[in-house]
């Protein structure tokens, strides 16, 4: 699993679908046909909110994650990001 | 399949799959009973066109309601869905309105030039029906050609640079023993291989009893599986084998009603693929509020979205891994839904199988579209398992697979 840069910029994949669903939400790869479950509405919540967040720390704090909880949201970002469900972004 | 979960929850996926999504993640489409085809273990006793088929415009408008639910994409099959005329144009409306396709076919009209039009999109996926790494065994199941029709169109997709599309493979008491020639079919044309277990579904209730797997034969596909783990799909067919051991891949849950349905040509919504009966029938797309009313609000689904009760199988040390098994097999060969498998590896299902119900007592499909004028006339002319008690098992010898069957001609 990689560790992403949590002070670089990050969006969803343009090919990803991600639909939102009571326990959490599923994202769909169109280009390798892989699906994703996320069990909690916070990581939800990062992941919609990478495009708009100068950073992933930004995103994170924007969910409301604070310190102690991060590290669980930077793991998880890093397997998003391994199955490229999520691509670093370049301004 | 990733499942992420930050949070420190111990719940698993398919505890929150038991109660339900809001769409199916998995839906089977049939968009016509016709086919080329009369497969002896068709699960939808397909054959001949349906007057009532869904038009052109009514299937765009299914279309239009799963891209406003977000289904990501949708099986389709049949029939032969490529026989429908349409079936391009339906294809291309769907991935235009970010419903991706996923579509079953014997390969009849799987051409050079189609197989190049199909690698250019990214949102079709092709999945090519093949019952025998050989055509003896194919085709005895499948029909006389039906082997090299769907070698022709892997390698046109093959010649086209087409890569990763699925060879779809029923694993029968015939073709068990072929599991690595299957993979080296798929190896040799950059394809995956899909393994599904056999339905007493449709037409597959006549032929259950000589082509599903003898128990020394569930170990070894069993054993296979395990050994080949996510290189291999399975749609999550084999999660009564999970009892032998550990769980497969996959999420091992009967799915019906809760991430899968079925739509079949006519527009009847139906819990999963293989349950083609009233039993399973939760409403029609033609109805008011469309397919996302019956999904919503069905009965049946809303009754199928709660934990299984494990009746019968409650006290057994594997009803958490295999859950009692499949709810169609079990309706179909007239076991108790809330009892164990036909297949329960623990032999539990096989004890019940002695005292069920005569053929004639059995439930039967709701709609026959068969063939009137095929090969297949009922009882299904199929000798493959007749086998000399003076031989080996097929599955214990690495020789021809038809070896200690005399096939009557």
């Amino acid at each position: 699993m990689s560790s992403i840069d949590l002070d670089t910029a990050w969006d969803l994949h343009p090919k990803v679908s991600v639909r939102p669903e009571p326990f959490g939400a599923l994202l769909y790869h169109f280009g390798t046909r892989r699906l994703s479950f996320l069990k909690d509405r916070t990581l939800l919540s990062v992941v919609q909110g990478l495009a708009a967040a100068p950073t992933v720390r930004a995103a994170c704090a924007a969910a409301g994650i604070d310190d102690h909880d991060l590290p669980r949201y930077h793991r998880a970002l890093g397997v998003l990001a391994d199955s490229s469900m999520v691509i670093e972004r370049h301004q | 399949m990733t499942l992420l979960q930050p949070a420190t929850r111990p719940t698993r996926l398919v505890d929150l799959f038991e109660y339900g999504l809001d769409a199916p993640i998995c839906l089977t489409w049939e968009l016509t009973y016709a086919c080329n085809l009369s497969c002896v273990h068709c699960l939808s006793s397909s054959g001949r066109r349906d007057p009532r088929e869904l038009t052109t415009a009514e299937a765009k408008a299914v279309i239009d309601e799963l891209q406003r639910m977000q289904v990501f994409y949708v099986n389709i099959g049949g029939g032969e869905p490529t026989v429908r005329p349409d079936f391009w144009e339906l294809v291309d409306y769907a991935t235009d309105h970010q419903v991706g396709v996923k579509f079953s076919t014997n390969g009849v009209k799987i051409s050079p030039e189609v197989a190049r039009r199909l690698t250019a999109s990214d949102y079709v996926d092709v999945q090519i029906s093949l019952d025998g790494a050989t055509a003896e065994v194919n085709d005895h199941v499948r029909g006389p050609g039906s082997y090299d029709t769907a070698l022709r169109a892997m390698q046109n997709l093959f010649d086209a640079g087409f890569e990763g599309f699925k060879i779809s493979v029923v694993c029968t008491r015939q073709n068990i023993c072929q599991l690595d020639e299957f993979k080296a079919i798929a190896d040799r044309f950059k394809a995956q291989l899909r393994l599904t277990r056999l339905r007493p579904s449709g037409r597959g209730a006549d032929v259950w009893d000589e082509l599903h797997p003898l128990p020394e034969q569930q170990r070894e596909l069993y054993d296979w599986l395990v050994l080949h783990g996510e290189e291999v799909l399975t749609g999550d067919s084999f999660f009564h084998l999970s009892a032998f051991g550990g769980a497969l891949p996959g999420l091992n849950l009967c799915g019906a009603g809760r991430v899968v349905c079925l739509i079949d040509p006519i527009g009847d919504v139906y819990a999963c693929p293989f349950a083609i009966h009233e039993e399973f029938l939760a409403g029609n797309v033609r109805s008011p509020g469309g397919f996302q009313t019956v999904w919503k609000t069905s009965e049946l689904f809303l009754r199928l979205r709660n934990p299984q009760n494990g009746g019968a199988c409650s006290s057994c040390a594997f009803f958490d891994s295999c859950k009692g098994g499949c709810m169609a097999a079990k309706f179909f060969t007239g076991l108790p839904i809330d009892g164990p498998d036909p297949e329960c590896v623990q032999g539990y299902g096989e004890q019940l199988l002695k005292n069920r119900p005569q053929k004639g007592g059995l439930p039967q499909p709701s709609d026959d579209h068969s063939h009137r004028t095929t090969r297949a006339p009922r009882p299904v002319p199929i000798t493959l398992s007749v086998r000399r008690v003076d031989r080996p098992p097929v599955s214990a010898c690495a020789e021809d697979p038809l070896a200690g069957f005399e096939p009557v001609r």
